[in-house]
């Protein structure tokens, strides 16, 4: 027996943290399965990317431009986590006891919650198969004719094809880039406004407030869908309908409801001591709320976020679906639904099978969204 | 109570002001105008200019702004340029298709949701708990125009059962007997609105089921148990109402929701209502219809709110309007 591990002397892995991975050494496989399944489709994509790899970076046997530097650092990614968990696989799992930072208790806490766990497993499969898509998809999105037009999912066209014989689950796998990172990033845009602006409105009061809350009132009391459909319907003539315009509209439309939730947080907090204590010491405004409130705001803001992701797919896909999204041929899930509409009789897989995929990811963000606000704020555990 | 409606609605004046002066100028800088459809490139000029004179579209924007104000305060939405008729007439043919879709839908969703609540909080943990669980997130996270497609699908094609497009057969039903008639109407009700409130009813359940857990722990509840009281009147009777409060707060948020997705919904079911008008003005660029629709749009947001806070001082007799 060697000498008891005292807290001090361990430092935590960051493999710790990886959800399933205790599982996985220990062998205990039921629980291990969502990792084991992620593990599986990460060699999968590196074995099966490898040969691509050449045709990608050198244009003269097509492809050009940022996509196949993106697959390689995803391809190196890939090969690089699946070698280190392999790795790490014959390290000493840590001990039970040692102290644990904040950062870690709340991993810990939102790791009890096998439901916000098992959509982080989805969300994170997602994201690889959305960044190795060159790599890993069986077609050319746009190829014409692959096999046969219309042909329904079988070995080899798993989800099908289309009028134009074009593959869907290739398809769908680009379109999945486009759509998540339309939810990403228009996400990103409307948290840091929203947040933004609940915190001028919260610490400063009086008219500024008044203000601000007057338009969340403007905007809230009219339906997203429909202010989006008249911005982009409007000035569709004039260049509204490209990725970058829909990914910044879709942002400035989706800011009021965490402003609000941070006005109301900020209401609280600047009547705190440390607050008064930083103004006694005459930091100056901007300093004070973006240094010590926001930080401290922040935890209703990343729920939030985490939960109007999978609004934002949805509120994409009506979009594409009303033919305004991100304009033909690029493959969004919305617009493969809209392309199939004509044929619900007789190749219905190509409305079926996107639609299936926007309903996983959404529900992906909404398991994991609940998951983080139970793991961040014990108040809330338990509510829907 | 009838002082705090008045001043309810007097709060939404400007809120009605500023969509409209919003939307106006939204309108005015996209380019090109509800004319441009009356052009080919052959037009004469002088044609040109009488056509634009005749819908008073020559006289800058402020101008016509100001012209639109007095008129909407007077009672007046001008005539739509797209259909060429009033735009109150045009209104009027739709919104009552829309209301009859929105308000079956709505009592729908939170029936249907209301109850799978309380099945899942009476029963916490159990597998039928855990399963309507999964499936209300399942429905909660679904495109409602997907489902609307789906259902076309299924009960129009694979199990024809139910009318898939339109208000009435447009064959057969001037041939029916009134009884018949009333049948026809509904079973063209049943898919747009299932397609329309599933997803609410998911979100229904969801809050429903974790409201009515709170006031469950509550001493109150104990008390009632320990009386002996069966368990159906504890939670029937006594949980239940003190529950549905945060429902009947989430009631006034479900309409706007409502009327997005009856934008979708309508244009697939064919439904001559609301969201399909918005969608032909935006596309047609017609400006007293776009102004009239949002208008509407915004009265119902305030109105469904105005509802759910009375409702409110219904459910809970210590809330007062002075």
């Amino acid at each position: 027996m060697g000498a008891p591990v005292t807290p001090q002397d361990h430092k935590p892995s960051p493999l710790g943290y990886v959800p399933g991975l205790g599982h996985l050494l220990r062998g205990d496989w039921p629980n291990a399965i969502g990792l084991s399944v992620q593990l599986l489709i990460l060699t999968w994509a590196a074995v099966a990317g490898f040969p691509r790899l050449g045709g990608l970076l050198f244009p003269e046997q097509g492809g050009s431009g940022l996509h196949p530097w993106i697959a390689l650092l995803s391809w190196v990614g890939v090969v690089g986590l699946v070698g280190y968990t392999t790795w790490a696989g014959q390290q000493p799992p840590p001990p039970k006891d040692s102290v644990r930072s904040p950062t870690a208790e709340l991993i810990k806490q939102f790791q009890r919650n096998r439901a916000g766990v098992f959509g982080l497993h989805i969300v994170s499969w997602m994201i690889v198969l959305a960044l190795l898509t060159p790599l890993v998809a069986p077609f050319d999105p746009d190829a014409l004719d692959v096999g046969g037009k219309s042909l329904p999912p079988q070995p080899g066209y798993w989800m099908g094809t289309d009028d134009f014989g074009r593959d869907l689950l290739s398809r769908s796998l680009y379109g999945a880039r486009i759509s998540l990172s339309i939810g990403f990033i228009a996400v990103g845009l409307s948290a840091t406004l929203g947040a933004l602006i609940g915190a001028v409105a919260g610490y400063f009061g009086g008219w500024v407030d008044r203000l601000s809350m007057w338009l969340v009132d403007l905007l809230l009391a009219l339906p997203r869908l429909v202010l989006l459909l008249a911005i982009v319907g409007l000035f569709r003539s004039a260049g509204a309908q490209s990725l970058f315009l829909i990914v910044v509209i879709l942002g400035l439309t989706g800011w009021m409801g965490v402003s609000r939730i941070v006005r109301a947080q900020v209401l609280t907090l600047k009547e705190q001591d440390f607050v008064q204590a930083c103004r006694a010491m005459g930091i100056p405004d901007s300093r004070i709320i973006l240094g010590h409130i926001l930080p401290n705001a922040m935890a209703p803001v990343i729920v939030n976020a985490s939960l109007a992701i999978g609004g934002t797919i949805l509120t994409e896909a009506s979009l594409s679906f009303l033919g305004l999204g991100v304009p033909p041929p690029t493959a969004t899930w919305g617009s493969i639904i809209n392309d199939g509409r004509e044929f619900m009789r007789t190749a219905p897989w190509i409305t079926i099978g996107p639609g299936l995929l926007i309903v996983l990811a959404v529900m992906s963000f909404n398991l994991l969204g609940d998951g983080l606000r139970d793991a961040l704020d014990p108040k809330l555990r338990g509510r829907a | 109570m009838f002082t705090y409606t008045l001043k309810k609605l007097a709060m939404a004046l400007p809120l009605l002001w500023g969509v409209i002066t919003l939307i106006f100028f939204l309108i005015e800088l996209s380019p090109g105008d509800a004319t441009d459809r009356f052009f080919t490139p052959e037009t004469p000029p002088e044609v040109r200019q009488a056509i634009t004179e005749k819908w008073g579209l020559d006289k800058p924007a402020v101008t016509r702004y100001g012209i639109m104000m007095v008129n909407l305060l007077q009672g007046d939405f001008g005539r739509s340029i797209s259909q060429e008729r009033p735009v109150f007439d045009i209104v009027l043919d739709a919104l009552p298709n829309t209301l009859v879709l929105s308000l079956l839908s709505l009592v729908v969703i939170n029936l249907v949701g209301v109850v799978l609540g309380i099945i899942q909080a009476a029963r916490q943990y159990s597998a039928l708990d855990g399963g309507l669980s999964v499936l209300s997130l399942f429905f909660y996270s679904m495109p409602g125009f997907w489902l609307a497609l789906v259902l076309q699908l299924v009960f129009g094609l694979w199990w024809p059962v139910l009318p898939t497009s339109g208000m009435i057969d447009p064959v057969m039903h001037d041939f029916m007997t009134p009884s018949q008639q009333t049948w026809d109407k509904l079973a063209h009700l049943v898919l747009p609105s299932i397609a329309l409130g599933v997803s609410s009813a998911a979100s229904v359940a969801r809050y429903m089921r974790s409201s009515l857990l709170e006031v469950i722990r509550q001493d109150y509840i104990r008390t009632a148990k320990a009386k002996g009281l069966p368990e159906y009147v504890v939670v029937l009777k006594h949980a239940l109402r003190n529950a549905l409060l945060p429902i009947i707060t989430i009631l006034g948020m479900q309409l706007p929701f409502l009327v997005s997705g009856a934008v979708l919904v309508e244009s697939i079911f064919a439904w001559p209502g609301m969201g399909r008008l918005i969608v032909q003005a935006i596309f047609s660029q017609d400006t007293p219809l776009i102004i009239a629709c949002f208008f509407i749009l915004t009265m119902l947001v305030v109105v469904g709110n105005l509802v759910a806070d009375l409702l409110y001082a219904v459910v809970d007799p210590r809330i007062r309007f002075e």
